[in-house]
């Protein structure tokens, strides 16, 4: 048995989820969807760190499924960068089921809680496939398996704002022309090479640069990916979404689905497409670089002045993931790392913020800055999460959020862009001032004297407060994540992706 | 550099030309419309574009339904384009219906399924909550 | 106990302070008694560090890897020894007077602000036992944060702008120079270990080490050089012991302390002289040394006027290491120490003025000398101490300062100094005169109302009616520290030669 869970460990991450999401829904009572969507989360968990372990040190695994081999069946593949996302999501799933058990009760009506359970867990699925895929278009139709179910999540918000259906809608309309320009861009590669498999396209790939096919692939690709992720003019949908969904999909989604798009582009640009094409670097520098300056700035700027702490947050992330292209926009083996790790620190950090913060919206029923004054003196543990997650984001050393910062810092230097670190170090001065707007308001204004607020009960407080305790832990022992970023970055970067794999999965099939 | 306007190139590429223009056809109506259910049905047509660039890209002229049926000089169009455009066509009706819902929800809340108008609302939304806080401030100091 | 325990100790120890002052945060008695236990026992570990120490012992420990090859390390060497030493006695005298002024001044919140205290301490302690840049940092920025709701304490609107501007300058200036300047330094050098002799010697050109230099310090806006001094006045909104830990024990220090390390084990004294990056530096801290002396004298707020008097003498202390000269780091490491307990006493003194008659400018205090003996007393040693006069601490600090200076070849320097010096006396003796010299001030109208009424109306009352002195708690520490500078004074030459190794090693 435990063989077997081994071999097949590869599928079994995304398999859970995906059958578990139909059984929640069929079984219709809320408390068995819920241990369901508990366990298979957990037992996707423990796969990814078993998977994790085995590719730390740069090796490759390889899974078929059904046992096609490609490039005529799927193949799944595993190296240390996707095995990093792997468990970022199912971290971060674990983390907020518990929590969301809760939280939902005063957002969600309860007859829907069955299926925000599902959709939670095909979330959560397609977020899994999207990461440890192999094959081109199998990519395309789990984000769209995590994207439709993501809007429906977006969408329980509007029992408490109405809001939230507007959101949904803009980011079903944006998110799809995202999905369809990818679709478009595997169209266009498709009919450039005669083969989807990733490892199989980046051999045939490499001699085709200046095919004007493979160039405009690549560029619809990335759009495509861009609306995704939110890179800085297409991140129009990010904030209302993230604003207006119930408090554990904001922290899911901030934590998780972003994320997994700036790990498919990392992996066109680097597996499937050939970092050493002249079109790629030329994106990098005229496109990524300067947006991502500008994300972090413009984005930190506006959310300064936001009133309502969730969409605070939300400018906050779109700023974050201006450091991640940063990183990526850097064109060394130490930025790409630097955003792996900003990958995997950014999603505890915000997890947890987000999940603080939906704490206090449970306690006070209100998202707006102005009805937090005070709230340190009755909800100090919550407080004290939010503070800690905010020097997260500012940087402080002993958070996660240093570590990003210095590994950033250092590929800056070391490729000798020294306007780059001054502006790095400078954007994190706003972050200072949005962070201390809040904490200001938490801890030093006075608490209205009407004011009924109490501690968070325990469920809400335990994963934040594990989350909380990651930021600070892999603040410390940052040893870890730097190392799988390195290991990572530098088979991304070295096009390792394709090296032989250790072919998962083949006992007894004949 | 001269571009040969080659009537064979045109008309040898007429799948392409008109996947072009109905793409942009269904992208245009998804930016211009503020009537959310225009969009959708722009953001439709945009798909439907896609799928028939992958299906035309599978088609081998003279080429049959890829149905073994013993003879070897058979020719088949390449059913992979086609089968992998199902997946798209299950994935586009459940968009559209998810949209839809939306678009009902949106009906039943705000009354109106204007872009205008339902920004509007927003905007008023937000702009009472921005006056609350300030009247809670100054009651406050 | 193995040394490493022993560090471990020292850093253990504040913070379970912090944590048990939240834990019995309704029992004061039981909160102070314990803290006060755990000073004390946190002033034994660390002799008993120092017993090891001078034992020969290596004392280092390291706990988590950051980095491959870089982790949080710490490392036991003279420099941080004394500044530990210092910041833990007198952890013991901030405490009791804390304590005495918070009760005494019915100030609110005394669990968050002894929590708060504990964890500076500790944060200082890990401040003077980094082995590398980034323990050093680590520290620096929790020391930050702790003090901050210590700073903005009173939670008034001048409290929030005060705590701002002490967030925002000290904040900024750590991320934007100090961490650049220290990842800077790791791309360079591939280390970040305190090594004796420096670690950028040779690495680079002295231009660039110029610049580097200059993003340390101004990195460190702890050290309140100019131009990012103004985060120093505007902390003077907090409680007193606040400032007093800040100014004598933790911040400023800790400020000064990295500096100084800094230039000993990062660029390395000798690299410093021979390339002369440091000369813009020199020049820099001897405009600070004055210019703030000149705005001491302009201050009528009592703490105000201490706090520029802090930005001057802590510029002293850069300029020891700017000097580039042996007996310079020397004389800035024994300044930390003199400094220390002069600064802190003036504060406690003015503290308990506050406490007794709740008068904070140095106009109003004329004559008050009779009412509060001791305390006045008391500050007219701390004054001495810091403007250097023999018997007192201060004036061999200030003398091995003149002795780098002339090593270095500096004559403006020793100019400076001297200068500096006569200011001091400008701006620190008048307050204690007043207090005891009022007779031609007692026609002022608005004197007899507060002040003087005690002291000018004396006639048959006996020494013990005048009294109005501060409750105990709050006059005892600031005696303790005066007599410390006086007992400085003969200790001096132990210090010197204890310091001696830190510039020996490398060259």
């Amino acid at each position: 048995m435990m063989s077997l869970v081994e071999n097949h460990a590869a599928i079994l991450v995304v398999i859970l989820p995906l059958i578990a999401a139909p059984l929640a829904m069929l079984f219709g009572n809320r408390n068995v969807a819920f241990l369901l969507s508990l366990a298979a989360s957990a037992g996707s968990f423990l796969l990814s760190i078993y998977l994790l372990m085995l590719v730390k040190d740069g090796a490759v695994l390889a899974y078929h499924i059904g046992g096609w081999a490609p490039p005529l069946g799927i193949e799944y593949r595993v190296d240390a960068a996707n095995a990093l996302v792997l468990l970022i999501v199912a971290a971060i799933s674990l983390a907020v089921l518990p929590y969301a058990r809760t939280s939902i009760e005063k957002e969600i009506a309860e007859k829907n809680h069955t299926l925000f359970y599902a959709c939670f867990l095909l979330c959560f699925t397609g977020l899994m496939g999207v990461t440890i895929t192999g094959d081109a278009f199998n990519v395309f139709v789990f984000l769209e398996i995590s994207s439709l179910s993501t809007y429906v999540l977006v969408a329980l918000g509007a029992e408490k704002d109405r809001r939230a259906l507007s959101a949904a809608y803009d980011y079903l309309v944006l998110g799809t022309i995202g999905a369809t320009f990818f679709v478009i861009g595997l169209g266009l590669i498709y009919m450039a090479t005669g083969t989807l498999n990733m490892v199989d396209l980046s051999e045939r790939l490499a001699s085709m640069e200046g095919n004007r096919t493979v160039r405009s692939a690549f560029a619809f690709i990335i759009i495509g990916m861009g609306l995704k992720l939110a890179i800085y003019p297409l991140h129009r949908w990010l904030p209302g979404a993230y604003t207006y969904a119930p408090s554990a999909v904001s922290a899911f989604l901030a934590a998780t689905a972003t994320k997994v798009a700036i790990y498919v582009v990392i992996r066109f640009m680097f597996s499937v497409f050939s970092i050493k094409f002249g079109f790629e670097q030329d994106t990098l520098k005229y496109i990524f670089f300067p947006f991502a300056v500008i994300a972090v700035f413009a984005a930190s700027f506006i959310a300064v002045f936001q009133i309502n702490v969730k969409r605070m947050l939300a400018y906050s992330s779109v700023a974050q993931i201006g450091y991640m292209l940063l990183g990526i926009a850097l064109f060394s083996a130490t930025g790409l790392s630097a955003t792996l790790v900003h990958l995997f620190n950014h999603a505890v950090t915000k997890g947890a913020l987000f999940l603080a913060i939906g704490a206090i919206i449970y306690q006070i029923g209100s998202p707006l800055m102005a009805n937090m004054s005070g709230l340190g003196k009755k909800m100090p543990w919550t407080c004290a999460a939010i503070v800690v997650g905010g020097l997260s984001l500012i940087g402080v050393p002993g958070t996660v959020g240093f570590v990003s910062k210095w590994v950033l810092l250092m590929a800056a230097l070391e490729a000798g862009l020294w306007p780059v670190s001054l502006m790095i170090v400078l954007s994190s001065l706003i972050a200072v001032v949005y962070v201390w707007k809040l904490v200001e308001i938490l801890y030093l204004e006075p608490l209205p004297k009407d004011s009924q607020a109490r501690e968070a009960p325990l469920s809400l407080l335990v994963p934040t407060w594990c989350l909380i305790l990651a930021t600070l832990w892999f603040g410390f022992a940052a040893d870890f994540t730097v190392h799988v970023s390195d290991i990572a970055a530098q088979s991304l970067f070295d096009g390792k992706f394709g090296q032989d794999a250790i072919i998962m999965g083949t006992e007894g099939r004949s | 550099m001269a571009i040969d306007f080659d009537i064979d190139f045109i008309l040898g590429h007429i799948n392409y030309w008109l996947f072009v223009i109905l793409m942009l056809t269904g992208l245009y109506i998804v930016v211009a419309r503020g009537n959310l259910l225009k969009k959708i049905v722009g953001l439709n047509l945009f798909q439907v574009a896609v799928f028939m660039l992958y299906i035309s890209m599978g088609k081998i002229g003279g080429g049959t339904a890829p149905i073994l049926t013993g003879n070897p000089d058979e020719v088949y169009s390449n059913p992979l384009p086609h089968v992998l455009i199902l997946t798209a066509i299950v994935v586009g009706i459940a968009t559209t219906s998810l949209g839809l819902a939306l678009i009902v929800r949106i009906n039943e809340s705000y009354g109106t399924i204007e872009e205008d108008e339902i920004l509007e609302l927003d905007h008023q939304k937000s702009q009472s909550e921005i006056i609350k806080v300030a009247k809670e401030a100054s009651n406050d100091s | 106990m193995t040394p490493e325990n022993l560090i471990l100790t020292a850093l253990a120890l504040p913070l379970a302070a912090c944590i048990a002052c939240l834990i019995f945060a309704k029992q004061p008695n039981l909160r102070d008694g314990l803290t006060l236990l755990v000073s004390i026992a946190l002033l034994g570990t660390v002799i008993s560090i120092l017993q090891q120490f001078q034992s020969g012992q290596v004392i280092e420990a390291s706990w988590w890897n950051f980095n491959p090859g870089v982790a949080i390390a710490f490392k036991i060497e003279p420099l941080g020894l004394i500044f530990a030493l210092v910041a833990s006695s007198l952890w013991i005298a901030t405490h009791i007077y804390g304590v005495g002024y918070m009760r005494g001044n019915n100030e609110k919140k005394h669990a968050r602000f002894f929590a708060c205290f504990a964890f500076a301490i500790f944060a200082t302690m890990g401040i003077a036992f980094s082995a590398n840049l980034l323990t050093l940092f680590l520290f620096y920025e929790l020391l930050t944060i702790s003090t901050y709701p210590l700073v903005a304490h009173k939670e008034t609107p001048e409290a929030k702008a005060g705590g701002r501007t002490y967030l925002g300058i000290l904040m900024s200036t750590s991320i934007v120079f100090l961490l650049t300047a220290i990842v800077w330094t790791y791309v360079i050098t591939g280390t970040m270990d305190f090594t004796p002799g420096g670690i950028l010697t040779g690495k680079t050109e002295a231009g660039f080490l110029a610049i580097l230099l200059a993003l340390f310090a101004f990195g460190i806006g702890k050290a309140a050089l100019m131009p990012f001094h103004r985060w120093l006045p505007a902390a003077m909104v907090a409680p007193t012991p606040v400032s007093a830990l800040l100014h004598a024990v933790a911040v400023v220090k800790a400020g000064v302390f990295s500096m100084l390390k800094i230039g000993v084990y990062i660029f390395g004294i000798d690299n410093l002289a021979a390339t002369g990056a440091s000369q813009w530096l020199m020049w820099l801290a001897a405009f600070s040394i004055l210019a703030a002396s000149l705005i001491a004298m302009q201050q009528d707020n009592l703490k105000r006027r201490l706090a520029y008097s802090t930005v001057s003498q802590l510029s002293y202390i850069t300029l020891g290491v700017a000097l580039a000269s042996s007996m310079g780091a020397i004389g800035g490491g024994l300044h930390i120490v003199t400094h220390a307990f002069g600064k802190i006493t003036l504060f406690m003194c003015a503290g308990a003025i506050y406490v007794a008659t709740h008068k904070t400018e140095i106009s109003q205090m004329r004559g008050l000398g009779k009412a509060m003996p001791f305390t006045f007393i008391a500050f007219g040693i701390g004054a001495l101490s810091i403007i250097g006069l023999p018997p007192l601490g201060g004036s061999w600090s200030k003398w091995l300062l003149m002795v780098g200076a002339a090593d270095a070849g500096q004559q403006v320097m020793i100019g400076v100094l001297m200068l500096s010096s006569a200011l001091n006396v400008a701006y620190l003796l008048p307050i204690f005169a007043r207090g005891f010299f009022d007779g031609s001030i007692k026609s002022d109208g608005d004197d007899g109302d507060d002040g003087g009424g005690d002291g000018g109306g004396d006639g048959g009352k006996s020494f013990r009616e005048n009294l109005k002195e501060a409750p105990i708690l709050c006059v005892l520490p600031p005696c303790l520290t005066a007599a410390g500078c006086l007992v400085l004074f003969f200790y001096a030459g132990k210090i010197e030669e204890f310091l001696a190794p830190i510039i020996m090693g490398g060259s």
